[in-house]
């Protein structure tokens, strides 16, 4: 019996071993480590790796003759479950590149194992500007927003439009804070004063106590630090109790995906700052129709930023000749990047992408012309007033 | 602004509201699981994946087969406890000899396999349950508006909870029940079916947590998660009401719904483990709870 069970351990052992060699035979492998069942799953999930999928077809499914794969795996809002996972692809599946969704706290998990690793991580949809500052590496890249940028353009235009006492409802956990600091700074350079927070566990079943308890601070701003489900569910319930009545909520972090289950009638004026929108520009309508012929939904800044970024890294990889990652990351510091996603953006030397971020209004149900026409534009925000000019000094290899 | 200890009186009575909606879910599950207790002697760990299962039936009944919110108020529970039935007298019916722990066990695991299944099935995000178009819209009650549909909860469960308490100490079918338990071949030897009595008594605990699952599907989101994030909180609640006690539970459930919801007004970090600090004060005050009966 127990010899037995000794052939069989080894058995599994000896396949263990040998499957890197089979993996990295001549191809280049792409991984995604994203929420795909949990409350981030509807503003990236399925829909930003049929996004990836596109842009490998797009670019002809091989680079320097050798097969593009690309590897997916739900995270679960856990940070020990990505950084393992990425650990495991990197150690065995000969992983070149890794696109990471949301989630501030396993990106920045995952950011250390790309450090430790050598490997170049693109973070799409985790809004934690630390992710390019305090937890920075050489092989980070942040994408399509961060909670700088966010702050900077939402913030903002409320105070300027009288707004200026602000209660926050902060995801309890580092995009939530960080969004909240964020905004905090540009409500009190510009004049304005916070009044207080909650803080509400993430994917929390009931937001009605923490909206009386903002309501009975007397801001005139509610500021949701939160994204996904939580802000569906938090506006929800804030209309439910009367509260948009008497506070102008903001959204520091929405999606097109959350406006849309939320409907017009009650998301109507909302200020959102994005990175992206499908109704820009035609590269952007042409990219969003094709997306939408294929999940029956408009792309999120999110998934737009999946194609842009794989995009960017087999461009970059083609360039450079050769997967090498110090290679590629030189590569990809040097290149402007002018696609559907963005006109003119770049890899600053601490990994943001630095580009411009429009601040949109929810439209009304009667501006609205066509299916998903949510959001007009309130002011296109060149990259450097978004993202800041100077790279993050609190970043440790720029110390260096 | 009128305000009591620096807290302004209209946060105090929103969060008071509040804790009494939470307070009526609180009831209508601890008194399934005192029914079940206090009749059966079984401590029902699958309480909350039978609360979870009711919110998925309202789900399921309005998404593949156009049932609206009425039907599968009556429905959701009817099905679950149909469920709940199988499972007593599959499995359970065969550990009433045995330690209470055995019992325990083997409900956790029932619980288990039911939030595996349903996560394999719909996934960990909530689903949306639209409230029913009759309990749209809010009262307002000057410091608050409170939703049409938070009220019904109240009302709707105190309700249940009331014909509960009443079916068990003032019927004779209740006595009945009672006799059972405490001597059920005696019982039996009026010619009474024990077994059946028994089986009925845990479908009928089984169908008030689904109904408390169909009443929260409009308020929290329908995920196979929501069931075990409760069972806890509501077995503290048995606890401090005296496991077993059916006023007891009604009662404690409110009560700690309230404290729960006052808490959030004075230090809101604290409330999510105030009912677990009373547990502990009940149990070294009074081991058999504020309702129970000594040992």
């Amino acid at each position: 019996m127990q010899k037995s069970i000794l052939t069989a351990l080894c058995a599994v052992l000896a396949c263990a071993a040998t499957s890197p060699a089979r993996a990295a035979d001549g191809q280049v492998v792409i991984g995604d480590i994203d929420d795909l069942s949990g409350v981030y799953a509807d503003v990236a999930g399925q829909g930003a790796i049929e996004a990836a999928n596109m842009a490998i077809a797009d670019f002809g499914g091989t680079v320097l003759g050798r097969k593009i794969v690309l590897l997916t795996t739900d995270h679960q809002n856990k940070p020990d479950i990505g950084a393992s996972k990425f650990r495991e692809w990197a150690d065995q599946s000969g992983l070149n590149m890794l696109l990471g969704g949301s989630n501030t706290g396993v990106s920045i998990a995952m950011s250390k194992v790309a450090g430790a690793k050598k490997i170049p991580f693109f973070a799409i949809g985790a809004g934690g500007a630390s992710l390019t500052g305090a937890d920075c590496t050489p092989y980070t890249v942040h994408y399509a927003y961060d909670t700088t940028a966010l702050g900077n353009g939402t913030a903002s235009a409320i105070v300027k439009n009288g707004g200026k006492t602000w209660f926050f409802l902060t995801a309890d956990y580092a995009f939530g804070t960080q969004l909240q600091e964020s905004a905090t700074r540009v409500v009190n350079a510009n004049g304005g004063k916070v009044q207080g927070a909650v803080r509400v566990p993430l994917g929390a079943a009931d937001f009605s106590s923490f909206l009386l308890q903002a309501q009975s601070s007397g801001a005139q701003v509610l500021g949701l630090a939160n994204a996904g489900t939580d802000f569906v569910n938090s506006m929800k319930a804030a209309n439910e109790f009367g509260i948009t009545s008497a506070m102008k909520p903001a959204a520091l972090l929405a999606f097109i995906a959350d406006i849309h289950s939320l409907g017009l009638a009650t998301t109507q004026g909302l200020y959102l700052t994005t990175g992206w929108y499908w109704d820009l520009n035609e590269e952007t309508r042409a990219f969003g129709r094709r997306y939408f012929a294929k999940m029956n939904k408009m792309p999120t800044m999110d998934q737009a930023g999946y194609y842009s970024a794989t995009m960017q890294y087999l461009n970059a990889v083609k360039a450079a000749g050769s997967t090498d990652p110090d290679g590629v990351m030189a590569q990809l510091r040097k290149t402007k990047i002018n696609d559907a996603f963005t006109k003119g953006g770049y890899v600053r030397a601490d990994g943001v992408m630095v580009h411009t971020m429009y601040v949109m209004q929810v439209k009304t149900p009667a501006e609205s012309k066509y299916p998903w026409d949510y959001y007009k534009l309130i002011k296109a925000m060149p990259g450097e007033e978004a993202y800041g000019s100077q790279p993050d000094a609190t970043c440790p290899f720029l110390k260096r | 602004m009128t305000s009591v200890f620096g807290v302004p009186l209209p946060a105090i009575l929103g969060q008071l509201m509040l804790g009494l909606v939470n307070g009526s879910f609180y009831a209508l599950l601890s008194l399934g699981l005192a029914v079940i207790f206090g009749l059966l002697g079984v401590v029902n760990f699958a309480h909350g994946a039978f609360y979870m299962l009711g919110a998925f039936a309202a789900f399921v009944g309005w998404q593949k087969f156009g049932l609206g919110y009425w039907w599968m108020l009556l429905l959701g529970p009817l099905i679950v406890a149909l469920l709940g039935i199988a499972v007593e007298r599959l499995f359970l019916r065969h550990l009433y000899r045995l330690d209470p722990l055995y019992g325990l066990l083997l409900t956790f695991g029932v619980a288990m396999i039911a939030e595996g299944v349903m996560h394999a099935h719909f996934g960990s995000s909530g689903n949306y349950y639209p409230v029913p178009g009759l309990l749209r819209g809010g009262l307002h009650l000057g410091f608050m508006v409170l939703p049409v549909y938070r009220a019904w909860v109240i009302v709707a469960s105190l309700g249940v909870c009331l014909i509960t308490w009443a079916v068990i100490e003032r019927t004779s079918l209740g006595a009945t029940l009672r006799a059972a338990t405490e001597n059920a071949r005696l019982v039996q030897a009026f010619g009474i079916n024990v077994p059946v009595l028994v089986t009925c008594t845990y479908g009928g605990g089984v169908a008030l947590a689904a109904l408390a699952g169909v009443l929260s599907a409009p308020i929290i989101q329908v995920s196979p998660l929501m069931g075990s994030s409760v069972v806890i909180v509501v077995f503290a609640v048995v606890v401090i009401g005296g496991m077993g006690s059916i006023l007891g539970a009604i009662v404690s459930g409110l009560a700690l719904g309230v404290i729960e919801g006052l808490t959030k007004v004075v230090y809101p970090e604290a409330s999510n483990i105030v009912v677990f600090v009373i547990m502990a004060l009940v149990l070294v005050w009074r081991p058999a709870g504020l309702f129970g009966r000594d040992p």
